[in-house]
């Protein structure tokens, strides 16, 4: 009969085979969507070398830009 | 549009972390000289009566490092950079200016607290979490505070996208949250002892393994989300920045940051080996500390290559040497911590020198190294003035870079001096030596260990010197400087 801990031990087991599954497929999800040209993630390495307060961001928040305008 | 041309970003509460970190470092830091000393010469612990014994003080030296002069440093640089990478100022919202005061008062009248709480030797009695409830509740306030003010701050952002250190701090927040709440869980002896108990001392809601399982689960992974997280989103910041370098590559500083999170937690297990802990969960926690390598190394190594084809600066910038030796000591503190959590290593290293050792070459060279260079960056830009002497960052530099070599190498010799000792046996089988054998031999390594931090605080002391004169006569800066921090010679 299994006892508490083994299913403890199994169940572990078993998440981190998920996760690693999740992770290696965030990596390939990154790796696809730059060579697709969906993304560009090296540009946002630029938020921290241009952050003046007057600097134009990387991307512009919308949720800000239309509550100012809708302000307006 | 919002018109953007009298705007400038607020460093008022950033200003008033700077200050509790260097006073919380150069108390904490003081202490745990005076402690390295009391281990190598007994009589030191009779200088203030009960205040002064090493085992009043160790919890002192330990809380005031990591949750005062850490985690000040921790907001300080938060509530700097946060504003700088989101674009946002906090003079925008008088909420979030609000919150963020109340934030940093609510925050250091506790903290003195918890000092003086462990002085009078008031302890909930576990490592690293030795505060009573009332100061535990205190803390939860400040932290759903810093949740309020990062949570807002994010929510009012003009960059879309969170740069990689907001992910280090939001993971910050969210981990030391969980960690703190479930492993302070405790009860008044007084309601479990039918009334004869005390209301302000408390026991663990757990017992036995359990107890020790929770603890160091909070143990360990109190280093990942205050000594690690949070100090690679600094990193992060700082070094591109000063160095006017991109991150090398921002989808490694993502792949890291994941790979940290869903490694990291597992890990804390790896303190009780050999001990009542289910063997498959020592095993586990064996294999995802070294699997931690790749995770650890692979910011590490993002943040050195950051300085490609750049490396002349690390001769004329001694921000940057800070920068890089610290980003150097974490590649090697992520790679002893594995090699001590393999079983057979971890049979001669448990309970020896070699433990304390491997944290301080992490929290001195990685942490302290870390923090100085973040503040003195921070400082030009924050008190418009040039930082007071390059010569003076360049002497705390290798005062402390000699401190921290001589203390783990020492270290490394004692613990496993120390480890063999215990374990050496004669023909028949007789243990070889008796406690005080290892005491008596390991008697010059802890007097070294003494000289190492008299020189590390040294260089503390050099720091708030530094400190202090930029932010009062140095010379005027016209303008804010992009990349490297100005200094006079």
């Amino acid at each position: 009969m299994i006892n508490l801990v083994e299913v403890q031990g199994y169940a572990r087991i078993i998440m981190t085979i998920v996760l690693v599954i999740i992770l290696y497929g965030y990596i390939l999800h990154l790796y696809r969507s730059e060579k697709k040209g969906e993304r560009d993630y090296e540009k946002y390495g630029k938020i921290a070398l241009d952050d003046d307060i007057t600097s134009t961001p990387v991307e512009k928040n919308p949720n800000l830009h239309q509550k100012k305008e809708g302000e307006k | 549009m919002q018109s953007n041309a009298a705007l400038e970003y607020d460093y008022s509460v950033a200003k008033l972390f700077t200050y509790a970190t260097i006073l919380f470092g150069i108390l904490g830091m003081s202490v745990g000289v005076l402690i390295a000393a009391q281990l190598a010469f007994p009589e030191l612990n009779y200088l203030f009566g009960e205040y002064g014994t090493f085992s009043r003080l160790r919890p002192v030296h330990t809380n005031t490092v990591i949750f005062g002069f850490m985690i000040s440093g921790i907001w300080a640089t938060y509530y700097y950079l946060s504003q700088r990478v989101l674009k946002v100022s906090m003079a925008e919202s008088k909420f979030l200016m609000f919150i963020g005061k109340l934030h940093f008062w609510l925050y250091f009248v506790g903290a003195l607290a918890a000092v003086v709480s462990l002085l009078l030797g008031i302890s909930a009695s576990k490592e690293y979490a030795e505060f009573e409830w009332p100061i535990d509740i205190v803390i939860v306030l400040v932290w759903v505070l810093w949740g309020i003010s990062m949570f807002g701050l994010i929510g009012i952002r003009r960059e879309k996208s969170l740069y990689i250190s907001m992910w280090y701090f939001i993971a910050t927040f969210l981990g030391v949250a969980m960690l703190y709440l479930f492993n302070n869980m405790e009860v008044p002896t007084y309601f479990v002892s039918g009334g004869i108990g005390s209301i302000m001392n408390s026991v663990s809601m757990y017992s036995g393994t359990n107890d020790a399982l929770v603890q160091w689960w909070y143990g360990h992974n109190a280093v990942a989300f205050v000594f690690t997280v949070p100090i690679i989103a600094m990193n992060y910041y700082f070094l591109p920045k000063e160095s006017g370098q991109a991150i090398y590559s921002y989808k490694l500083s993502l792949l890291s940051f994941w790979g940290l999170m869903f490694v990291y937690l597992w890990a804390g297990s790896h303190h009780l080996i050999y001990s009542t802990v289910p063997d498959w969960m020592q095993t586990m926690g064996s294999i995802f500390s070294v699997i931690l390598i790749l995770p650890s190394w692979g910011s590490a190594i993002n943040m050195l290559l950051t300085m490609k084809g750049e490396w002349n600066q690390l001769t004329e910038n001694p921000i940057i040497k800070l920068l890089v030796l610290g980003s150097t000591f974490y590649m090697l503190s992520t790679i002893e911590g594995p090699i001590q959590s393999i079983k057979s290593v971890n049979a001669i290293a448990h309970f020896t020198d070699w433990i304390p050792g491997h944290v301080h070459d992490g929290v001195l060279g990685w942490v302290g190294f870390m923090t100085f260079a973040g503040l003195l960056h921070m400082a030009p830009r924050m008190f418009k003035r040039e930082i007071h002497s390059k010569k003076l960052i360049e002497l705390q530099f290798w005062l402390q870079t000699t401190g921290i070599v001589l203390y783990f190498t020492a270290m490394w010799i004692a613990g496993i001096t120390q480890g063999m000792m215990w374990r050496a046996v004669d023909e028949y089988g007789n243990l070889m030596y008796s406690f005080i054998d290892t005491v008596a031999a390991l008697h010059p390594y802890w007097v070294i260990r003494t000289l190492a931090g008299v020189l590390y605080l040294s260089g503390v002391f050099i720091f708030a010197y530094n400190m202090i004169k930029t932010m009062t006569s140095s010379k005027e800066l016209a303008q804010e400087p992009k990349n490297q921090s100005p200094m006079a010679a």
